[in-house]
């Protein structure tokens, strides 16, 4: 009791002072309050429609006076399916970096799942969840969460992995003979060492997490009709009945929000995360971001950061502690453990082997016309995704060269292009769509535009960041010589950026796959539009209930984008690991 | 005699390839640490030092063998002993305060006892007023004195140092150097024991009570002795001089068994001995002999390898492959701490670039096995080109992993500066160079 009360009166805090103090300012403090209150009338809200009575079709108003709850309920989706994502990123991630025999196949595992399209997942994940909660709203909502962070997850859950692995043997070293505690390990060094790199994978993995929003707001499945209320159903509402204002009313209203968590959650993220960086010599440019000042110097959150923060932390870390050193220094689990993971590994063994088995049989049952239409889909998608990639390629090269040349353009047009990427294509689609019918042009071709629409900007940006990092000795090097013109390019600037235009095309040739499902079928004015390709396989046999085809057209594309990656990407990266890397 | 603290009975380090071959790092070895003494542990590269010291504190378990702390397995109890990196390794998100203060909150320190530790102790070091500073704002010197703050704080029964100057520059380490003695010898830090793994000879002869020198294939203690000079030392002093030369020698003859180079007395060099299995090329790139051999010709063809590597500011460590570079070449030869060219050495010295490299090539496939080895392999094949995992392969069979990688650039390199045969990283290809009458087309294709 008496220690309690010292800590109390002499207070580590005193100690604090110290260091020296923030100023503070009221008026975050007011802004705070104002939040607080916001967050808690939208849980209420939120509560009473997700617990209410399942009603899988919700009548999609027009009124774009419904446009704010609309987005507040997406945004709120997507949130929960990124916390969701952060929680398995972080545990799949550990597990793989630290068990050498799970690493060997919870890798490769990743990589398929990395390429199976969302809409694969939908049939599956929502009966599912329908059937856990028949009666109430929850259902259907948790299958879309669910849906969305099957959007999300692998890339953060690699990036975390690879993050650990490359942790610099010293740290760990110094970690291991202070006697680190799981804890402290996991806090202060795993966590920060992983941080950057997660921060800009969450970035992606929430655009993304937009794109698969308009896929699993409003859909059919077989007979059933499901709808939640949110922004992507009212975009597909507007759509469907051709509703040009409503339709740029939608758009509008995403690239807001869009806008408006760029400035709040990812500028303020992206500025404190600068402290995790692993740099000897702090670097000239540091980004910022007034939001995150405001949060620093708020005087309330000062007081939660001492008075509930700083405590739990500390008793935390003291818990761990202790039981970390109550532990035999020697680290061979209790044996029950083992047998438990034995038993787990050899189940999750069966059951795959039980589940490729099934399969097989189903895809055996095929008939002939679905085996040829697989077929000429998946042709038809690889061409698609070719000439998307290609066109994506032949205009940012030059623009992004230019700008990657020029730092004023750079700082204007950087963030631009930021803020386009994270705005889904399919949000476009419907407008798209409409000059098309126009113009009479078919969804076949159409469709790489569409394409184009979702996976250039990968392209544009890696290019510009490549630009940007060709030093500029190389640059006078070539003036010196009087190298131009096309012997400049050949020379100096497509070797330059090459290793960044890789990793941009394979990342928009994993989003061009993916897009093809909502590029080639569409339902637009009461029509359907389709043409042929394997994504059009794939959305047409989840409408209509198929899921035989849907299963085998998931496989085959799978298969494809893994082997292209395998045979193609993977060897292009190592050559431009050893050819054109260049070491400053 | 006192106890030891820490104990290492035959602990020995290997490593088994996949095809059952060991490859041995560390010999069986005995080594203790006792109180009240520093010693420094010295050693070529690749002989082991960081190993044995991951060993000893535990962080590494040997493959043989066992080590005692202070009587008991040392697995059983985690032992009283910090380190000092020679990366620093520091948590660069943490600022110097709370870099100190983590080993710690890992003991279950309250936070006012922590805090009053880690000023204390960031005071001893003299990093007060920097308390809040991040470790990137910070002089490689101001980092290390983080680590060292780092280290004490915890009161280590023996503190352990990997290189713990060898990454900062000349002055910056003769400071804290000074700076760690005069703790040491102030009794201000809570150790008994310094145990301080270094390549540099001065400085270990500088600091320790005690020096023991490894030596190479395997690592193994080739000497073990006492300094008995009193504090501060005075590099100029004739018994200092001695001490360094004494390890000089040890350290540039592999092949002489330590005990007849008594210190000031000289020593009979046998011819190469026919120790080795297998040729290991020193890590050396040609310019480096290149120059090597330029400047002893310059400098009147011998010089002493101490003031030569005082000369160009090199560490013995590094000026060390490349003289025996030149030994295995014939170019040069190495006695009792002086360097000769050889006739050989001067004619390749006086030689222009062309002829350089012809004459380097007839001294490699004279001398170099490795490079016999792929040119008689190369000139056997009918497209004169082959894998070079065939290669990787055979130096599997005689060194560790890393090894085989240094081993094989180091032949790539000389290989190609002899224009013995050309490497294709791409397809993973050695091709043999064709003998025409332009023997450097690589030359003039990227001139025109």
């Amino acid at each position: 009791m008496k220690k309690g009360a010292g800590i109390r009166t002499i207070s580590p805090l005193r100690l604090w002072s110290l260091l020296p103090q923030l100023e503070t300012s009221h008026l975050p403090d007011v802004l705070m309050f104002a939040l607080v209150i916001a967050v808690f009338y939208s849980v209420l809200v939120v509560g009473r429609t997700w617990l209410g009575p399942f009603t899988p079709s919700v009548e999609i108003s027009q009124n774009p006076w419904a446009l704010p709850a609309y987005a507040g309920l997406s945004l709120l989706r997507i949130s929960l399916a990124y916390v969701l994502s952060l929680a398995f990123t972080l545990v799949y991630g550990y597990i793989a970096a630290y068990n050498a025999k799970a690493e060997r196949f919870m890798i490769p595992l990743l990589d398929v799942l990395q390429s199976i399209p969302v809409l694969s997942f939908l049939p599956g994940v929502m009966l599912a969840m329908v059937a856990l909660f028949p009666s109430r709203q929850l259902g259907v909502e948790l299958g879309a969460i669910l849906l969305i962070f099957t959007g999300q997850v692998w890339n953060m859950a690699f990036s975390f992995y690879a993050s650990l692995k490359s942790i610099p043997r010293e740290m760990r070293e110094a970690a291991k003979i202070y006697g680190f505690s799981w804890w402290q390990r996991f806090t202060e060094i795993e966590l920060p060492f992983a941080a950057i790199g997660l921060v800009w994978n969450s970035m992606m993995s929430v655009a993304g997490g937009w794109f698969a929003l308009m896929a699993c707001e409003m859909f059919v499945l077989g007979s059933r009709d499901f709808r939640l209320p949110g922004l992507g159903s009212y975009l597909q509402t507007a759509a469907s009945a051709g509703d040009t204002r409503s339709i740029l009313l939608g758009v509008f209203t995403m690239i807001a929000v869009i806008v408006l968590l760029d400035q709040f959650v990812w500028r303020p993220v992206i500025a404190w995360a600068e402290k995790f960086k692993v740099e000897q010599v702090e670097s000239a440019e540091v980004p910022h971001s007034w939001v995150l000042d405001m949060i620093q110097h708020s005087h309330s959150l000062a007081q939660l950061r001492q008075k509930a923060i700083f405590p739990v932390r500390e008793s935390l870390m003291s818990y761990f502690s202790r039981r970390h050193r109550a532990e035999p220094a020697t680290g061979v689990g209790p044996r029950w453990k083992t047998w438990l993971l034995g038993f787990l590994g050899i189940s999750a063994l069966g059951l795959t082997g039980y589940a490729v088995v099934r399969v097989a049989i189903l895809l055996t049952g095929l008939d002939h016309s679905e085996v040829s239409e697989l077929g000429r889909g998946l042709g038809a998608t690889f061409i698609r995704v070719i000439v998307a990639l290609l066109i994506g390629a032949a205009w940012t090269i030059p623009v992004g060269v230019k700008i990657g040349f020029s730092p004023r353009l750079a700082r204007v047009a950087q963030p631009v292009a930021q803020i386009a990427a994270s705005v889904p294509a399919n949000a476009f689609f419907p407008v798209i769509l409409l000059i098309l019918i126009r113009l009479g042009g078919g969804l076949g071709v159409g469709s790489i535009l569409l394409l184009l629409l979702g996976t250039q900007w990968y392209i544009l940006f890696n290019v510009i960041a490549g630009a940007m990092a060709i030093p500029t000795d190389l640059k006078e090097a070539c003036s010196v010589c009087r190298i131009t013109g096309v012997e400049r390019w050949r020379k100096l600037i497509l070797p330059g950026i090459f290793p960044y235009l890789l990793t941009g095309m394979v990342t928009a040739s994993g989003g061009a796959w993916n897009a093809s499902i909502v590029a080639e079928y569409f339902h637009f004015k009461g029509q359907t539009f389709s043409t042929i390709g394997l994504g059009s396989t794939i959305s047409q046999a989840t409408d209509t209930g198929n899921y035989d085809l849907l299963i085998a057209a998931t496989i085959v594309m799978a298969a494809m984008v893994v082997t292209v990656n395998r045979l193609v990407w993977r060897r292009l990266y190592r050559l431009s690991e050893t050819r054109f890397r260049l070491e400053s | 005699m006192e106890s030891s603290i820490i104990e290492a009975r035959a602990v020995e380090k290997f490593y088994v390839q996949p095809d059952g071959n060991r490859i041995e790092v560390i010999a069986p070895t005995n080594l203790e640490v006792r109180p009240g003494k520093i010693v420094a542990l010295l050693g070529p590269s690749g002989s082991g030092k960081s190993t044995l010291l991951r060993m000893l504190t535990g962080l590494s378990i040997p493959s043989s063998g066992e080590v005692f702390w202070h009587g008991e397995p040392i697995d059983h109890h985690p032992p009283n002993v910090a380190i000092v990196f020679q990366s620093f390794a520091l948590f660069p998100w943490l600022n110097v305060l709370e870099n100190v203060e983590a080993p710690l909150e890992a003991r279950g320190v309250g936070a006012i006892e922590r805090r009053k530790r880690a000023l204390k102790m960031l005071d001893t070091v003299g990093l007060d007023g920097f308390e809040t500073a991040y470790p990137k704002e910070l002089s490689g010197g101001m980092k290390q004195r983080v680590g060292f703050a780092r280290a004490l704080v915890v009161e280590p029964e023996v503190l352990f140092m990997d290189e713990p100057f060898s990454a900062l520059d000349v002055l910056t380490a003769e400071t804290l150097r000074g700076e760690l003695l005069e703790l040491w010898l102030g009794k201000k830090m809570p150790t008994t024991a310094i145990f301080i793994v270094t390549h540099n000879i001065e400085e270990a002869v500088l600091l320790a009570d005690r020096v023991i020198v490894l030596g190479k294939n395997p690592g193994r203690i080739r000497s073990d002795f006492e300094i008995g000079l009193a504090y501060p030392r005075d590099r100029k002093a004739n018994r200092f001089v001695e001490f360094v030369d004494y390890i000089y020698k040890i350290m540039t003859q592999p092949d002489v068994q330590p005990e007849a180079l008594v210190p000031g007395q000289a020593s009979t060099v046998p011819a190469r001995a026919p120790r080795q299995k297998y040729q290991m090329l020193p890590h050396a790139r040609t310019a480096g002999v290149t120059g090597l051999l330029e400047i002893l010709h310059d400098g009147g063809g011998e010089a002493d390898l101490y003031r030569l590597a005082e000369k160009l500011a090199m560490d013995v460590d590094d000026l060390l492959p490349i003289i025996e570079s030149a030994t295995i070449l014939g170019f040069a030869t190495l006695n009792e701490g002086d360097v000769h060219i050889t006739p050989e050495g001067i004619v390749f010295a006086e030689a222009d670039i062309l002829n350089r490299k012809i004459l380097f090539r007839e001294a490699a496939l004279k001398h170099v096995a490795i490079l016999q080895c792929i040119n008689s392999v190369l000139k056997a094949k009918s497209d004169h080109s082959i894998p070079d995992e065939f290669f990787h392969d055979i130096l599997d069979e005689h060194f560790s992993q890393d090894e085989v990688e240094r081993q094989f650039e180091t032949a790539m390199n000389w290989g190609r500066y002899a224009e013995i045969f050309d490497h294709d990283p791409q397809n993973g290809r050695l091709v043999l160079t064709e003998p025409g009458p332009e023997p450097n087309h690589h030359l003039s294709a990227a001139k025109s």
